[in-house]
């Protein structure tokens, strides 16, 4: 579907869209609200290579974000890096710790896969908890403020201009990653394990190259969500966390760039739209996840394919 | 049928927006953890707002002009407590916010309150809310330093010098845990042991055995709120330890002893007044309210106070004070009357405040010995 | 030695309790292959409802037998959700069994209230001394009560046509059809089983450890893992994989850190999952996916 899309015109489309947005904006809320959007996507798309394309469970991934994000405050805030540097190091770490602990648990399947995740999850939310002198415990601690080169990231428009370069950024490495050759390959590997692997190609390695990507922009969402909003807690690593983002992928469509987009930016929005419905705000976001998982297993973006099969038809017929 | 879902959320956020925009009321925002982890504190802080915001209304409002709760619930969420700071600042633009209820959500949402320039009075227990102080926050909450200290005292009096703490794991019991062991040398008390347990385990049995079997142990003291210090009392009864144990100002409320039942026979109890409002002293200066605020929440809420809904009460009328005596809802002036506040009578007790003490809640009556008999609180002089 | 006696007495009581939540995973993977991520929110609602039906002045036997046939009916209410979803993958299965969860704590918040419940045993307070350790009445009867639980629901899939049928069914469900065996039929038994085993999880432990709308998640995670170490196989591989878990938590938590205490459970769940994939009785049928 996508092919019959010029890639770079949806590139273009989306970054006006980010430019005119912002004129929408009434206050600073708008702004933060926008930001978070933002950030969520980055790792929900991380998240939807690993699930959607790979067709790999993680149920551990706001942990990985969450630590990710502990080491790059750790480092810049506690041992005086510069942040920039201090992200880099993390995601070094990151890589590494993904790569190593991938072999194992890819070779899980299913449930499996995700009961693994879920548990390295939580382990690193406890360990982040019980480590006080590391990270403050459960009341958190306080992140030192982004300065890169001299500019000290301040206002919110500038985190909003930085949020939206990356994520168009991403958007277009993925959209072109998953386009290519490699991308080609996840699929086969998606569709068929047994098949891909006897046609040589080494499944095991792919799987693990995804797991890594997914956890590195999981990283680099995570650390930069804890330099603007200037404040860390274990809460970011927490399994409710990591299941929101889960939540966000599926709801969104799995294997869509887009659908990863939308997701975030609806559970995002949503609690807010939410709050007036006050005492009654769990019960009708959980009516909601299983009213999507019932009526649109196929997440947000199908809503999208419907529409365009419509125009097709229509079309067709006149 | 998502389609419909979207257009009515939109329909909903327009109505909502369109309401705020139409009426001229103060606007007073709120941050508690309602649901979740916390909300033991939340739940009855929020009650407690929206009783006696609605009271004030009824009786016609301050300066003429009634006031908008606006309140948001965190679920103990550091994350959100900054998102719906930010919504109370930027979107609904209320004079002053109450809350949040934990520490971790309070120290998060500060550099926000100290940009935008409006007064917070936090619910949290933690010192480092206002120790340095900032000049646009304040609290008014005894710290569980001041209950830690109240129970050395305690332990002091009755020659006790060997304890034992065991906590639970939550930011509560985590927070005191630390202070209690900060305090204990002045008063010459060594903590001997120090166990922890998860906020839903159900079996302490491991950790008081290892506490029963050390036998430098002469006292044992449980941080922590909600079940865990209720199975810790039973399994503490169970293996008839014989030391005596202490529960922090988590538990005091009679969910509490109910809960624990009769294994709470002989457990002492650090607490705010207002939980014994009707069985303190008429010396005491704040009983009146004390009492009267305890015997409204429990008539209302057909439950049992506990020491937290007493916070908000105290929050919200320290703010209705200040934009009575300020004629003004400039945050700027309530912040400035909000400083001046002296001789306040409050659920917590009475509250000076100056602009080198945004705490201003006496030491000494903030909290109070009790120990339960016959089911009931009796106060321990 | 003592101390090890006292530790591994409070690690079987509560080994015990995380058996009665793995069960009810057990006996829904089994039948239909879906992990049910709302069974503590199964076990919540049993303890809860029957707190409130007593609050309300009926007898105890009347409001355990109500509060069962609640948590059965909200069981059979999942089941055919999940039947209604257009997709059975098992990521939106997964997805669709934690917003059942959400929704669960959102009503129970509503029709109850957030507040911590207990009741009263009903073997009464006090507890059995064993040298100088102790194990309280009421984790007695949680014991026995899991231990028939478990006997009962071996006999019943082995012994009995409808049991052997949902063995049957669960294995090849072409297979089943073919045989005239009603497999929708034969599924929402297993979801109401599951959600009577929870119930009875929920009430049993509502006077240790009281309850509240948020109670189900922690013990539905731990008794998650007690199955999966069990090998979700059978119903005595949940036996095993609680106990098993109960006793290093209550070792961790005595000899090393009690700190680190709720990470063991997860440890080993990995160390199960890397190592020994079948469970500790390495009997799990092939994966089904």
């Amino acid at each position: 579907m996508l092919k019959k899309y010029n890639i770079n015109a949806q590139i273009i489309f989306l970054t006006v869209v980010l430019m005119i947005i912002p004129f929408f904006f009434e206050n600073d809320f708008y702004y933060e609200i926008a930001i978070l959007s933002m950030l969520n996507a980055l790792i929900v798309i991380g998240l939807n290579l690993l699930m959607g394309y790979a067709g790999q469970v993680s149920l551990g991934h706001g942990a990985f974000a969450g630590l990710g994000a502990y080491i790059s405050v750790v480092l810049s805030t506690t041992y005086g890096l510069n942040p920039l540097l201090s992200i880099f190091i993390s995601v070094t770490i990151m890589a590494l710790l993904s790569f190593l602990i991938s072999k194992p648990i890819l070779k899980l399947k299913g449930h499996y896969l995700a009961m693994a995740t879920l548990g390295i999850g939580i382990i690193i939310s406890i360990v982040l908890e019980v480590e006080e002198e590391f990270t403050g415990g459960s009341d958190g601690m306080s992140v030192d403020s982004f300065v890169v080169f001299g500019y000290e990231f301040s206002d919110s428009t500038a985190w909003y201009v930085l949020c939206a370069v990356l994520l168009v950024f991403t958007i277009w490495a993925f959209e072109n990653l998953i386009n290519s050759p490699f991308g080609r390959l996840l699929r086969s590997i998606h569709d068929s394990e047994k098949a891909a692997n006897s046609v040589g190609i080494d499944v095991s390695y792919y799987k693990s190259i995804v797991f890594v990507i997914s956890v590195v922009i999981a990283t680099i969402a995570g650390s930069l969500y804890a330099f603007f909003s200037g404040f860390i807690s274990p809460q970011e690593a927490s399994f409710s966390h990591s299941i929101e983002l889960v939540v966000m992928v599926v709801l969104g469509g799995l294997g869509r760039v887009y659908g990863a987009l939308f997701g975030a930016v609806i559970l995002t929005v949503l609690p807010q739209l939410l709050t007036s419905f006050e005492d009654y705000e769990t019960l009708v976001f959980g009516c909601i996840i299983i009213a999507v998982m019932i009526f649109m297993p196929k997440g947000i973006a199908s809503l999208f394919d419907n529409i365009l099969k419509k125009k097709e038809q229509n079309s067709a017929s006149s | 049928m998502v389609k419909n879902f979207t257009l009515r959320a939109l329909a909903l956020m327009f109505i909502s927006s369109f309401i705020i925009l139409s009426a001229s009321t103060i606007k007073i925002g709120a941050i508690v953890a309602a649901t979740g982890p916390a909300s033991f504190l939340g739940d009855p802080e929020l009650k407690t707002l929206q009783h006696y915001v609605k009271k004030i209304n009824d009786a016609g409002g301050v300066n003429g002009q009634m006031i908008e709760l606006i309140h948001y619930d965190t679920g103990a969420s550091p994350k959100k407590a900054v998102t719906f700071t930010k919504r109370l600042i930027n979107q609904d633009k209320v004079v002053a916010i109450i809350g949040p209820s934990t520490s971790g959500e309070t120290m998060a949402i500060l550099k926000f309150v100290k940009k935008a320039k409006i007064p917070l009075i936090s619910m949290a227990g933690a010192v480092a809310i206002i120790d340095p102080v900032k000049p646009y926050v304040f609290k008014i909450v005894a710290t569980d330093r001041m209950a830690c200290e109240k129970v050395m005292a305690d332990l002091k009096k009755r020659n006790l010098t060997n304890l034992a703490l065991i906590s639970g794991s939550g930011g509560f019991g985590k927070s005191m845990r630390k202070q209690c062991k900060a305090v204990a040398p002045k008063f010459g008390i060594k903590i001997v042991a120090d166990e922890t347990y998860g906020k839903k385990d159900s079996d302490m049995t491991s950790q008081l055995l290892k506490i029963k079997n050390n036998k430098d142990v002469q006292v044992v003291l449980n941080p922590g709120f909600g079940q865990g210090p209720a199975i810790v009392t039973k399994n503490y009864a169970q293996l008839k330890i014989k030391h005596p144990l202490y529960q922090s100002h988590g538990v005091a409320s009679k969910k509490y002893i109910e809960i624990a039942g009769k294994s709470s026979e002989g457990v002492r109890v650090v607490a705010p007044p207002v939980v014994v409002a009707d069985k303190l002293d008429d010396s005491v200066a704040n009983k009146k309210v004390a009492l009267a605020y305890k015997n409204e929440y429990e008539k209302t809420f057909n439950s049992q106070v506990s020491s937290f809904g007493g916070h908000a009460y105290d929050s919200l009328y320290i703010i209705v004070n200040a934009i009575k005596r300020a004629g003004s809802t400039n945050p700027m002036k309530i912040r400035d009357e909000i400083e001046k506040t002296q001789g306040f009578e409050g659920v917590d007790g009475v509250v000076n405040l100056s602009p080198t003490d945004h705490l201003g809640l006496d030491t000494k009556t903030g909290m109070i010995m009790l120990e339960i008999r016959n089911g009931d609180w009796t106060i321990v002089k | 030695m003592i101390e090890l006696f006292g530790y591994l007495l409070s690690g079987v009581t509560v080994g015990f309790i995380y058996t009665l939540v793995g069960l009810g995973f057990t006996v829904i993977y089994n039948s239909s292959g879906i992990i049910n991520f709302s069974q503590g929110e199964f076990v919540m609602a049993g303890g809860m409802s029957t707190v409130f039906l007593i609050y309300a002045g009926l007898p105890l036997g009347v409001s355990f037998v109500l509060a069962i046939m609640i948590t059965s009916m909200i069981g059979i209410l999942l089941y055919k959700l999940i039947s209604f979803s257009r997709d059975s993958s098992q990521i939106s299965l997964i997805i669709l069994t934690l917003g059942f969860a959400i929704f669960l704590r959102g009503l129970a918040q509503i029709i109850f209230d957030k507040q911590l419940h207990t009741m009263p045993s009903f073997v009464g307070e006090g507890a059995f001394e064993i040298f100088e350790t102790t194990i309280s009445y009421q984790a007695v009867l949680i014991i026995i009560v899991a231990s028939t639980i478990v006997v009962s629901l071996y006999l019943f899939f082995q012994k009995t046509k409808t049991g052997q049928a949902m063995v049957a069914a669960s294995n090849n469900v072409d297979a089943a059809k073919l045989m005239g065996i009603n497999i929708k039929k034969i599924l929402m038994l297993n979801f109401a089983i599951s959600a009577v085993i929870a119930s009875i999880g929920g009430i049993l432990l509502t006077p240790i450890t009281s309850t509240n709308y948020e109670v189900g998640i922690m013990l539905g995670l731990k008794g998650f893992c007690a199955a999966i170490i069990g090998g979700l196989g059978t119903p005595f591989g949940a036996v095993a994989g609680g106990l098993v878990l109960g006793i290093l938590e209550s070792l961790v938590a005595g000899y090393v850190s009690s700190e680190y205490k709720d990470a063991v459970a997860f440890v080993v769940l990995l160390a199960i999952l890397f190592f020994m994939p079948g469970g500790i009785f390495g009997n799990l049928k092939s994966q089904r996916v």
